[in-house]
């Protein structure tokens, strides 16, 4: 197995006190805290970080981990030599109150067997399994019309040696119709297992939209550019728009300018009440490549005697 | 893989089909109600209803829940701090959705 410099993921001198790994530690914990940290890979460094503070922050841990020495470089294969702890006193095991499903197998060797008191090896113990969470990643056209997903996940489970282990299980899961971005699916039982005959507990899918080419959405509600020409814009026109749920005839009044908005009622994600979509104009230029084309807009200017800027006093 | 043979799970949309009591909300959060309590009055999480026999929370409240306990846990903040967090949170959670919206 890989050794792990403690010292080195908390960014500190061998020679610090406990106060300075304290203050490491939280400035780290605040930089890549999964709810917080916006930092790729956050969770991973997090737990890192975790665990290289589990050692260092109780005495007793660091003081035996600094007499494997100061020559092992982190990701050096590592042994522990036998008997290396004899002679520490570990006090409450070799687990505190952090969280160590995603403990290293480094510190499983140091700090592990024998130091933890094993729960499911203490006779008539139960508790509820954890509740866990994860990510469904939909399409803004499930959410219109409900979908089923399969997602695979990958959970910690401690293994028939009492050792926590990888592995993968696959779930079919509805997506409800009229589910939003960043909503929360709880899916009853589906967490963590229990320990002893405790139930097992929550697994919470939060929902994540994946970008469209052309909607973007805020709460109930959608949004879509839609290009018209400028002669559309100015006379009025009936046009085809895109919907999610199909292509629509949309009446664009005269005398439109850029950016006006139109509300389609009711057309957004489904719901009570549902949302609205709104279709935002664009007026796309045609272009100037041909002499008829450059011909036409010649004419127009010549006729209209239009200052854009007329507003800027210019 | 044979998906075929996998049932087909039904959740419930936290932010829309669930609404809890204060017994619920300690049920699912393995809170005793003392510390429920102490995060209503902080902000954490707002119940509708005038008084503790009375409240309804939005099912989204055990996810602020199980939020601001990690990061009590894990940052050392109290209940007033993770409050904060929360919120700013949330409306960064917005910002950033605006900024994508723009394209940046």
């Amino acid at each position: 197995m890989e050794f792990k410099d403690y010292y080195q993921i908390m960014g500190v001198k061998r020679d610090v006190t406990q106060d300075e790994i304290k203050r490491a530690y939280r400035k780290l914990a605040r930089k890549y805290h999964p709810d917080v940290s916006k930092e790729p890979e956050a969770e991973v460094r997090f737990k890192e970080v975790g665990e290289a503070y589990e050692v260092l922050k109780d005495p007793e841990k660091r003081a035996a981990y600094d007499q494997l020495g100061a020559d092992w470089k982190g990701g050096q294969d590592f042994r522990p030599p036998p008997g290396w702890d004899q002679g520490f006193e570990f006090h409450g095991g070799g687990y505190t109150g952090a969280d160590a499903a995603g403990f290293s197998d480094f510190f499983e060797s140091l700090f592990g067997q024998g130091f933890a008191p094993g729960a499911q090896a203490r006779g008539g113990f139960h508790a509820r399994g954890e509740d866990t969470h994860a990510r469904v990643m939909i399409d803004l056209e499930d959410a219109y019309h409900g979908a089923t997903r399969t997602l695979t996940l990958k959970h910690t489970e401690l293994g028939a040696d009492g050792r926590p282990q990888l592995r993968e299980r696959t779930l079919n899961v509805r997506i409800p119709t009229g589910v939003r971005q960043h909503q929360h699916i709880r899916l009853a039982r589906q967490g963590g297992a229990g320990i002893g005959k405790g139930e097992p507990g929550d697994l919470y899918l939060e929902v994540e939209f994946r970008p469209h080419p052309f909607y973007h959405v805020e709460g109930r509600d959608v949004f879509l550019d839609l290009p018209v020409a400028p002669w559309e814009a100015a006379l009025g026109a009936t046009v085809q728009a895109p919907t999610p749920t199909g292509s629509v005839d949309l009446k664009i009044p005269a005398g439109s300018s850029g950016g006006r908005k139109l509300r389609l009622k009711g057309r957004g994600i489904p719901g009570k009440p549902p949302g609205d979509l709104y279709v935002v104009l664009q007026i796309a230029l045609p272009t100037a490549e041909s002499e008829a084309a450059r011909a036409a807009w010649r004419e127009l200017e010549k006729t209209l005697k239009f200052n854009p800027r007329a507003r800027l006093g210019v | 893989m044979t998906d075929e043979l996998l049932t087909l799970l039904s959740g419930e949309v936290l932010e829309e089909d669930v609404e809890l009591t204060l017994a619920e909300l300690c049920r699912t959060c393995r809170l005793p109600a003392e510390q429920v309590i102490e995060l209503v009055q902080e902000g954490v999480v707002e119940p509708l209803g005038r008084d503790p026999a009375h409240w309804r929370f939005q099912g989204i409240s055990v996810q602020r829940v199980h939020c601001a306990l990690r990061l009590e846990r894990d940052l050392g903040v109290n209940v007033a701090g993770a409050a904060l967090a929360l919120d700013l949170l949330e409306e960064l959670e917005a910002l950033h959705a605006r900024l994508k919206r723009f394209g940046a």
